[in-house]
């Protein structure tokens, strides 16, 4: 194996690493293997990443429930405006249960911040990044186990704050997860833009701790603390995607922390960052000002736009291992994949301002924004297509992991290309803040995102609790997520070129959108097929806790470190340290040992290989 | 099971294409009534943003059905490779180089060209040096977004029944209207955008106009209307929970017929409420 040290990082890496395997041999067994701790030290508070990542798993989770029911509230709303809505109806006794407009601009504004802050970015970075990045590497554990179990705990205050916002006046936050200034700066500009605004922004500022203790965490874990052998470009593409995530976050949470104590400033210290002077909003007094509400627009998609990335990259990481491992073949196009990835995060810094094209900053800065922007689609193109050819001449199995990776590729295409749209300026002026921007984002964030999430879950599973999911229910639950998916998203592209606005609590009013209602019905009809089968997901995953085939250390013949460790991993991942002898996508490779279409990372044995002498 | 799967893919595209297809017969296309493809703009600028985004919808459409045929074929291929009893292994491969340099190239000239091509519409659309001549620093009426309405204000006339320019300021002389711009058909026209309290959008659907209504800028805005009509003006921009209903109408009138609206409300305006004997007809 002449090639472990081949590359100057790789000879490098591989002397750290030879520091961390002996720090494994000499604590790893004295961790005790969780023997003697506590309930609480090794459930609740605990700072074995593999519990911590299933903690973020189950939290994100029964997030996604709320998330869920928030959306079917908008789209109740849209269909059957005028009845009495199911649940949140309730609230509304005195106006025969119909929902007023203010609380369904906090529906969509709640909606978008449980799903994107509670629930795609923890999935993601949180859950996946947390159980699979040791595990991947050939760790023991994450380079700073309090910090990581602080990352967790980080996120309870602000899903606190999130749900204090609910309580307070105007049932929560109200100016859409973007919060633009004014609406969000001053008090009386809306019924959600008093308190509930503050507690909402106090609850952004936790999530974005919560992501940097991850992110610095992650980085540090990836750089230093890789098996032998695991040169950097021996790392599965999802260890390269966290990577890249972690430095995304690193480089853009500041920001908006900034930005967002910028805003409480201006809401309870007085400060104008945000506030121009003389604007008086509902009979109140003028404002004093100075400020500029377009700073909030910049700092808030400086840091928004490469969080779209984070809530992506880490599911390409993945997708790309699942599908390589289905396909029975190597990833089509490892490097171009890596530098693709690092191409996207790095653009992903100099295009926010397509957020704002319409928003009246200076228009060269617009053309230049829309070059960037158009030019990123290019690294995804890369990606889609290496994809297709790692599927191409593979050997595939047909089960849940394959579909919803295959589901992944398929919906990806369709929000990159919808992109191209809103890249151009002069159409964007027209479909700006339509569906087709809501089509475009739920497309690449559930489309894509979430089925790679439930194709994640469906893969790892084994390893976290040691037992199958059921394939059947994974099925069933794929198709009909699949078609409510497909039914509930695709028509919005149609409704945005139609010139629907997003964010209208009833677009019917205007005669040019009349005869939408038709169709949107049709999408309700879809999306609450779509919730409906997501207790299909809910329900394998408990079932299966208990009554999931009980599998081995490597069920699906993959070759990552992490199928090496036992499943469930004991406290200290490895019971044997593992050394990495080749790269993660050697599957049908002709040099793997006779009879076996995969050939594992840890695997010493190959084309002239001899058992040691010693051993 | 497998074809079952590899068919419900392959709707994706087929449904797709036909919602599409069918969309401007059904309603589900532009606003508007004329024109062979459902709603066609009804101002020159307009028309050519709805060449651009055709143009992005050609090359978008021949990517995304080639795309979706690769992963159908790929999966049909896959699918019987893998199928019991067939011994067949996967193709050991990790990539081609040539492919990776193809499919790098051919994409980006071609997104470099949907950019460049964008170009010349962005700066007509936002660049003041570009405003047609007629309109440079002539704004016809001032729109002032508030939550939930649109203020709209006119220069009035002088003493010998000239129309004034607008005034930065508001003047005595001005007129005023409410969810109701009347503005010439037929030749650039100009209004300079403002709001009184949160952000708003200024949103002409049919014209292809929008732009945002930012606290503390005056923002010039330019269209074009092809013919006398009404039209539908609305807000596009989160302001509040009456956002929805900022509902008014941009109404394009012959040149006369713009002057002769202005002289009507300023007799309105001028009204003291004594019935003028001269005036009863
Ligand atoms: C092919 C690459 C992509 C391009 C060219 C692109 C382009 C754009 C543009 C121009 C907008 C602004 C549209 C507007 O508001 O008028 C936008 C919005 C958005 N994009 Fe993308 N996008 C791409 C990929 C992605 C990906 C991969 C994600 C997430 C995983 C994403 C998530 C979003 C979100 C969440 C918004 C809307 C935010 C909001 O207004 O609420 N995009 N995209
Ligand atoms: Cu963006
Ligand atoms: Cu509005």
């Amino acid at each position: 194996m002449s090639s472990i040290s081949s590359t100057a990082t790789g000879s490098h890496g591989s002397s750290v690493h030879d520091h961390v395997q002996g720090h494994d041999l000499t604590h790893g067994h004295g961790h005790g293997h969780g023997h003697g701790q506590s309930f609480i030290s090794k459930y609740v508070f605990s700072t074995d990443h593999k519990v911590i990542g299933i903690q973020f798993l189950c939290t994100t989770l029964l997030m996604l429930i709320v998330g869920g029911a928030l959306a079917l509230g908008v789209r109740w709303q849209l269909a059957w405006g005028m009845e009495t809505m199911p649940f949140f109806g309730l609230l509304f006794k005195t106006e025969g249960g119909q929902i007023s407009p203010d609380f369904y601009t906090m529906l969509f504004t709640m909606h978008a911040t449980v799903m994107i802050f509670l629930v795609i970015i923890p999935v993601l970075a949180g859950a996946f990044g947390n159980f699979l990045i040791p595990l991947m590497i050939g760790a023991d554990d994450m380079a700073f186990p309090v910090l990581n179990m602080l990352s967790y705990w980080f996120m309870w205050p602000a899903i606190g704050f999130f749900g204090l916002s609910f309580l307070s006046a105007g049932y929560g936050a109200a100016a859409g997860w973007t919060s633009y200034p004014l609406l969000s700066a001053l008090a009386e500009a809306a019924p959600g833009s008093g308190w509930a605004q503050n507690w909402w922004l106090i609850g952004l500022t936790f999530v974005g701790v919560s992501s940097m203790m991850g992110s610095v965490n992650y980085m540090t874990t990836i750089i230093n603390m890789r098996a032998p052998g695991m040169t950097l470009f021996r790392m599965p593409l999802t260890i390269w995607a966290m990577f890249i995530t972690a430095i995304l976050q690193a480089f853009a949470l500041p920001v908006l922390t900034a930005a967002g104590f910028m805003l409480v400033a201006d809401r309870l210290l007085g400060t104008c960052f945000f506030i121009p002077a003389g604007i008086i909003v509902n009979n109140a007094d003028p404002t004093v000002g100075g400020g500029q509400p377009l700073l909030w627009q910049h700092l808030f998609w400086f840091y928004s736009h490469p969080a779209v990335y984070i809530m992506l990259l880490p599911a390409m990481g993945m997708v790309s291992d699942m599908l390589s491992c289905m396909a029975r073949k190597p990833i089509f196009g490892y490097k171009p994949m890596v530098y693709s990835m690092a191409a996207i995060a790095g653009l992903g810094f100099i295009v926010w301002g397509h957020h704002m094209f319409t928003s009246g900053m200076n228009p060269a800065l617009g053309m230049t924004f829309m070059v960037s922007t158009v030019m990123i689609a290019l690294p995804s193109a890369v990606k889609v297509f290496n994809w297709i050819g790692t599927l191409w001449g593979g050997r595939l199995e047909f089960n849940t992991v394959l579909l919803n990776s295959v589901a992944f590729v398929s919906m990806f295409i369709i929000g990159g290309l919808s992109g191209i749209f809103m890249a151009a300026v002069p159409v964007d002026i027209y479909i700006h803040d339509t569906y087709f921007i809501v089509a475009h984002f739920h497309y690449v964030l559930f489309g894509a995102t979430l089925f790679g999430v439930f194709g994640a879950i469906q893969f790892w599973y084994p390893k976290m609790f040691g037992r199958m999911m059921s394939e059947r229910i994974g099925k069933l639950h794929f198709l009909l997520t699949f078609i409510g998916f497909n039914g509930t998203f695709f028509p919005m592209h149609l409704l945005g070129v139609a010139g629907m606005p997003r964010r209208y609590a009833n677009p019917y009013m205007y005669p040019y959108l009349n005869h939408l209602l038709d169709m949107n019905q049709f999408m309700t009809v879809c999306a609450i097929l779509m919730g409906l089968a997501q207790f299909l997901l809910l329900g394998n995953f408990l079932f299966s806790l208990k009554f999931g085939t009980p599998c081995g250390r490597n069920p699906w013949n993959a070759n990552g470190l992490e199928w090496a460790a036992p499943s469930p991993p004991g406290h200290g991942n490895f019971d044997v340290p593992p050394i990495c002898y080749r790269g993660p996508y050697e599957y049908s490779s002709p040099g793997a040992p006779e009879g076996e279409d995969h050939w594992m990372q840890t695997d010493p044995r190959g084309k002239g290989w001899k058992p040691p002498a010693e051993h | 099971m497998k074809k079952f799967w590899i068919a419900l893919f392959m709707l994706v595209p087929i449904l797709a294409l036909w919602s599409c297809y069918v969309a401007p017969e059904r309603g589900w296309w532009f606003p508007g009534t004329t024109g062979p493809y459902g709603g066609e703009a009804a101002s020159p600028m307009g028309r050519r943003i709805d060449d651009l985004f055709y143009m992005i919808l050609a090359i978008t459409t021949v990517t995304f059905i080639g795309t979706q045929l690769a992963l159908g074929y790929v999966l049909w291929t896959g699918a019987r490779r893998g199928d019991a009893g067939s011994g067949e292994k996967a193709w050991f491969s990790h990539g081609s180089h040539n492919l990776e340099v193809i499919w790098s190239i051919v994409p980006a000239g071609i997104l470099l060209f949907i950019a460049l091509y964008q170009m010349d519409v962005v700066a007509a659309i936002r660049f003041k040096s570009e405003f047609p001549e007629q309109v440079q620093n002539r704004p016809l009426a001032e729109v002032t977004a508030r939550q939930f309405e649109w203020r709209i204000r006119y220069p009035g006339f002088d003493a010998n029944g000239n129309l004034l320019p607008l005034m930065a300021d508001p003047q005595p002389t001005d007129l005023y209207a409410v969810n109701d711009l009347r503005l010439p058909a037929a030749q650039p026209v100009m209004i300079n955008l403002r709001t009184d309290d949160v952000q708003h959008a200024f949103f002409l659907p049919e014209l292809r106009v929008k732009q945002d209504a930012v606290p503390g800028l005056t923002i010039p805005v330019w269209f074009e209307a092809d013919r006398a009509d009404e039209f539908t003006l609305l807000c596009a921009e989160l302001c509040g929970w009456g956002h929805y209903k900022m509902r008014a109408r941009f109404v394009a009138l012959r040149e006369p017929d713009f002057l002769q609206y202005l002289r009507d409300l300023q007799a309105q305006q001028d009204y003291d409420g004594v019935p003028d004997a001269a005036d009863e007809e």
